[in-house]
């Protein structure tokens, strides 16, 4: 099967054309102009506005609902609740409990309840008011500790045991005798806060039925295919007969990745009225939406030897989910799973469990489910080092796990380029003059990590191919790529422009991008897990290199030469026994069209078999990793507590920059977004379960003013699996930002922050506590900080 | 519904007529009776900036300005700043705009409408901006893909053309001189 083939790192006609350097987005201009058109933009005639009820209370059974006074009301068309849409979904196909709209009970403040379609968004927001819900309220759960050990009332029904929504346990190794045998044991508690998307564009669905019953979706989704499936399911109508369309999207970042409430919604209510439907969410309903980051509890333990090998890494982590499972069954095993390079161990064991609460639900935000083991683990790293006198980078380059090996948990590594870049930003921070040298209150921190590039867990167990490109070819001399992939601002659609262009020696101009529409593209599974570059890439490598030997042969033929003396390249092709027989693209594909009829190709992907043999041992596998290494400066203000980031330094492994540019932009904004969790972002509700600040005023996301500056540097270990050897970018880069900065934070002022976000109170805390412990004499607790140093103490209860 | 109110409107030199209710903001007027959807709505209450227009040359918040407050004065969206540099056959865009799309400022692009009119109201006002004004005069604008970086460095690259000087690369860029080398 072609899908598994692998098209080799080499440029195509002897040096790149295209590739590795930066062209212009494919829809750079149009985003400029203002003619880019997003799903808010779509106004069809005719149309309605719907607005959704949501649930003023954490946890409540729904005694009754009344829709008529809201049904009676003028410009109201039509009025759903969950007996419209009672059958459940979910992400994840073996975790479906979420409605489009409540059946039964409410699950956090903010759970939608019923949708109003009316003539406009103000009429629809009266008639909201107007629906009479009368709710029996049931004992809330905030507390992720309560939601494992209490089990009435249940969030959902019939778990298996209390509130728990996954729980996994792995052992690899014999953590236990490496850490009895070990020279060294670091412990410690961290906590993780909840943080969110906020792309800037808020969900948005527009839905419109023709009358033969065609049901068109515009949605604001970074999962098309997903969505699709989950509307035929919910709406019990024939897939042949929705069409999913994913406009140009703004942002998205995980927060666009499930199936929706809104998309349910429009879509039944043009189908009861007959007419076109947009549902536009606040931003306050965003915050609701969440699926974000998951908070989590770890406690951690690295053994190691007394000259800074780590023998063993024992974990015990306690997710809280919010209220529902979106993709919390992956979330639970990638707490894990993710966490075995780039260094090698022995043995590693980790226990998650995942719990329901009565909060908004989390999900897959940027770096998903592995950011906040990475904060710990290489936080402890750090204090490993602290505690042998060796230098926090020469302790990472000695555990380094090298390139094509296997990890503990036997995933297959292929390319690594980690020791690169520890060595770019150990260089380009001046690491070795400035660290521990700088004034007090002045530190720098490093940290490392490692992402996937998409993994062979196809969410819907299936042997199609997980990506797809179809190509068609217009006799003026254009290429049109059909692509199921969802540009969320990452520039895919670019991708597989630069990939087509680069096969066929074409301008990139001459290559147009059609994407995630279900009617014209083939199935690719989304912008999830960083897999598109790789996969979709490797597609439309797979399709190119399919067209271009039918132009190839075809002027093989014309020109009675061999095949391999034609090149296509730069918009020409060239004979290269006859240098006077040149063609331009144009009149190479007329040649080729009148030799081999009506001139396409489909290409596809599928990962090789990859993952541990054990139950879960896919969720993880990626045919390709990336590395990181981050320095972080910080200034931490002793007498505010206030710790400001003047600069970062990140390298990042992609494999290949196809557009070094991208791959740049990638970086920084990881950086960013990883700095502003870290320091100003939090997710949280209130002791009624109430969202603390739904608005992008209370929930500070960092302006242009408080972003650090940013060194990105781009490494290339050209995998041998990627497209021309490229990984992913986009999710990497922000994991060892936060770990780096925790690290600079100790090096600046001596303190040991385990638990995010790092708020003043939390510095002075941990400050006030130092010059405590260190009147009364304990330096030697001191040195290593005792916020949240415990032995583990839950174990014996989860086994 | 409330009373509809009869508008005139001068939008990007056009003088237009047309009608909403009374309390409709300029941004619901723009996107929802004009068809000038180039201006975006990301919280609809002035914290993110997705929405910023020129009136009278100066950034406002249209999701915060009554459109019945912009009668006389001259707005100018995201549309309005092509026109004046359409060349042969159609093409051409402002400086900005262009500047925009070549530094990769452009990822989702959902903020960058109203940052590019930002961005367009300082050098407009601005004969050198400093990167701290330049940082000052975004900072009502929110991003959530770039890390602003590359923002920057397209404000600062459309500056450097402007004045006919060489804009500085970035660090990404320059640190890969021989990477390139090694790997063509």
């Amino acid at each position: 099967m072609a899908a598994r083939d692998i098209h080799g790192t080499e440029p195509p006609w002897g040096t790149f054309k295209v590739v590795g350097k930066s062209h212009r987005k494919v829809d750079g201009i149009a985003k400029a102009t203002g003619d880019a058109v997003y799903t808010d933009d779509i106004q069809l005639p005719g149309m309605l506005h719907a607005k959704t009820l949501r649930s003023p209370h954490a946890h409540a059974k729904i005694v009754s609902i009344d829709t008529s006074r809201a049904e009676a009301m003028p410009g109201v068309h039509a009025v759903i609740t969950g007996a419209d849409l009672p059958i459940k979904y979910g992400v994840i196909p073996w975790t479906p409990d979420e409605t489009a709209l409540a059946t039964d009970k409410v699950r956090f403040i903010g759970d939608e309840v019923a949708a109003v379609a009316a003539i406009d968004e103000d009429t629809a927001n009266a008639a909201l008011e107007l629906i009479d819900v009368e709710y029996e309220e049931l004992h809330a759960f905030f507390d992720p500790a309560e939601s494992l050990e209490r089990d009435e009332p249940q969030i959902h029904d019939n778990r298996k045991r209390n509130n728990v929504s996954k729980h996994v346990e792995l052992d690899f190794g014999d953590v236990d005798t490496a850490r009895e045998t070990a020279d060294l044991v670091v412990e410690g508690e961290y906590s993780f806060h909840g943080s969110t998307h906020t792309a800037i564009e808020p969900h948005c669905a527009v839905a419109k039925v023709s009358p033969d019953g065609v049901l068109t979706l515009w949605s604001a989704t970074q999962i098309s295919h997903y969505v699709h499936r989950a509307l035929a399911r919910v709406l019990e109508w024939e897939p042949q007969k929705i069409r999913v369309i994913q406009p140009c999207l703004g942002g998205a970042f995980g927060g666009k990745s499930d199936p929706f409430s809104l998309e349910f919604c429009v879509a039944k209510l043009a189908q009861k009225t007959g007419r076109p439907v947009k549902m536009l969410w606040t931003r306050e309903e965003v915050f609701y939406a969440h699926r974000g980051r998951h908070p989590m509890q770890m406690t951690y333990r690295t053994s190691a030897t007394k000259d800074g090998k780590i023998t063993g890494v024992d974990a015990k982590i306690l997710i809280d989910g919010g209220s529902y499972s979106s993709f919390g069954l992956v979330t639970t095993y990638y707490s894990g799973q993710l966490l075995t390079g780039p260094y090698a161990f022995p043995a590693y064991r980790f226990n998650s469990t995942r719990v329901f609460t009565n909060k908004p639900p989390c999900g897959p935000k940027r770096g998903h489910g592995s950011v906040q083991p990475r904060f710990a683990f290489e936080c402890q790293l750090d204090e490993v080092a602290e505690q042998l006198g060796v230098d926090p980078i020469e302790i990472r380059r000695k555990n380094f796990h090298g390139e094509h090996t296997r990890t503990v948990n036997g995933q297959r590594i292929t390319s690594s380029g980690y020791m690169e870049c520890l060595d770019l930003v150990e260089r380009g921070s001046a690491w070795r003059d400035r660290r521990g040298k700088l004034e007090r209150g002045r530190g720098l921190g490093v940290a490392g990590s490692m992402y996937i590039s998409g993994t062979n867990y196809p969410i819907y167990p299936n042997e199609m191919p997980q990506a797809g490109i179809q190509l068609k070819v217009d006799r003026s001399g254009l290429v049109t790529v059909f692509s199921g992939a969802n540009d969320i601002g990452q520039g895919s659609s670019s991708v597989v422009r630069y990939l087509v262009a680069e096969e066929l020696g074409m301008d990139v101009e001459h290559v147009r991008v059609v994407a995630a529409d279900s009617d014209l593209c083939p199935v690719d599974l989304g912008a999830y897990s960083s897999r598109i570059t790789f996969m979709v890439g490797n597609a439309a490598i797979d399709a190119a290199r399919k067209l271009r030997g039918q132009i190839v042969g075809a002027l093989a033929e014309h020109w009675e030469t061999d095949p391999s003396n034609v090149r296509l390249v730069e918009g020409r092709a060239i004979d290269l026994d006859d240098t006077e027989r040149v063609l331009t693209t144009r009149e190479a594909i007329e040649i080729a069209e009148a030799k081999c009829d009506t001139l396409g190709a489909t290409g596809s992907y599928n990962t090789p078999t990859l993952g541990g043999d054990y139950r879960g041992g896919t969720i993880g596998a990626s045919p390709a990793y990336s590395f990181t290494a981050h320095i972080v400066e910080a200034h931490v203000d002793e007498e505010t507590g206030r710790i400001t980031v003047p600069k970062v330094w990140c390298a990042h492994d992609c494999g290949r920059a196809l557009n070094p540019r991208l791959v740049a932009g990638q970086i920084e904004g990881s950086v960013y977004m990883g700095i502003a969790e870290a320091l100003l972002e939090d997710h949280r509700v209130n002791r009624f379960g109430l969202h603390s600040g739904p608005s992008l005023l209370d929930y500070r996301i960092p302006t242009a003013i408080d972003t650090p500056e940013i060194e990105a540097y781009i490494v290339e270990s050209i995998d041998p699996e990627g497209p021309y050897g490229a990984k992913e970018a986009g999710e990497g880069p922000l994991h060892s930002a936060i770990p780096a900065l925790a690290n600079a934070i100790h090096d600046a002022v001596g303190i040991r922050l385990r638990e995010l976000p790092f708020t003043p109170a939390k510095v002075l805390a941990a400050l006030r506590e130092k010059r405590e412990s260190e009147r009364s004499g304990a330096a030697a607790a001191a040195a290593t900080g005792t916020t949240g140093s415990k032995a583990m103490d839950r174990r014996g209860d989860l086994g | 519904m409330g009373a509809m109110r009869p508008l005139q409107l001068d939008v990007n030199g056009d003088r237009l007529e047309t009608a909403a209710p009374a309390h409709w903001t300029l941004l619901e007027v723009l996107r929802y009776r004009l068809g000038l959807t180039g201006s975006k709505q990301g919280c609809d209450k002035g914290d993110c900036g997705a929405c910023t227009v020129l009136v009278d040359g100066k950034p406002v918040l249209s999701c915060l300005t009554l459109a019945a407050t912009a009668e006389g004065s001259e707005v100018r969206t995201i549309e309005g700043l092509r026109p004046a540099h359409v060349q042969e056959h159609g093409s051409g865009v402002d400086p900005v705009q262009d500047a925009f799309d070549r530094c990769g400022a452009l990822q989702c692009g959902f903020c960058q409408p109203g940052m590019m009119l930002s961005a367009r109201a300082l050098l407009d006002e601005t004969a050198r901006p400093t990167r701290e004004e330049i940082q000052k005069a975004l900072s009502g604008n929110l991003c959530r893909c770039t890390g602003y970086t590359q923002i920057l460095e397209a404000v600062e690259t459309a500056l450097a053309e402007s004045l006919g000087d060489e804009p500085e690369r970035p660090a990404w860029s320059r640190e890969r001189e021989h990477v390139r080398e090694e790997t063509l």
